[in-house]
């Protein structure tokens, strides 16, 4: 796996025209890795009829807002950045 | 706001009509129970029973309720896009003649 949990990381802003389970509102945000979770089939391609396979691997993310509070996503690997 | 947003890119993501999360609503969300008419459950019920022999997926019901026209998707109510999605889905993979159903319920 490439992240750990305490990992900071970044969700891509990249363009993605297809289907795909990365919340809009969390592109470009630093949050941090406070799970590894298993790896899962890909919806991006299980969407077009495939197979899902290769497997990815699933994160949970927290993303910290003002007040103590996070916002905790399940983010796919290769949705994630490792933070500058 | 959550986190830092990276100036550069934050304001180019593009979001299709579905990925709502985080945007400004016009009324308060209504969070009232409801119940359901009888063909909402069979479309339920019809959806998961396709999905449990493995005519379709999740990932494409989704990927087909996204594909919806901006205004139909706003004014569909929730099993109205698994209607959508369904008949979609199933006109792609040929086990629905386009416009099949229609001709159907017309006769």
């Amino acid at each position: 796996m490439t992240f750990a949990a305490g990992d900071d990381v970044v969700v891509s802003s990249r363009a993605h025209s297809g289907h795909h389970r990365t919340p809009g509102y969390l592109k470009g945000r630093k949050g941090t890795v406070l799970r590894v979770h298993e790896r899962f089939r890909n919806p991006e391609t299980r969407a077009y009829g495939g197979d899902g396979l290769p497997k990815e691997r699933l994160y949970l993310v927290g993303f910290a807002l003002s007040g103590g509070d996070q916002v905790l996503a399940d983010i796919f690997e290769h949705w994630l950045e490792k933070a500058a | 706001m959550v986190g830092e947003p990276r100036r550069s890119s934050i304001s180019v993501v593009t979001r299709a009509v579905h990925d709502r999360g985080g945007r400004p609503a016009d009324a308060p969300i209504d969070r009232s129970e409801h119940d359901l008419a009888d063909w909402e459950i069979l479309m339920d019920s019809l959806e998961n029973a396709l999905e449990g022999r493995g005519v379709m997926n999740t990932d494409e019901m989704r990927r087909g309720i996204e594909s919806m026209a901006p205004s139909d998707y706003e004014s569909a109510s929730y099993y109205e896009r698994w209607l959508f999605t369904t008949e979609t889905i199933l006109e792609e993979k040929g086990i629905l003649a386009p416009g099949e159903l229609d001709a159907r319920l017309a006769s």
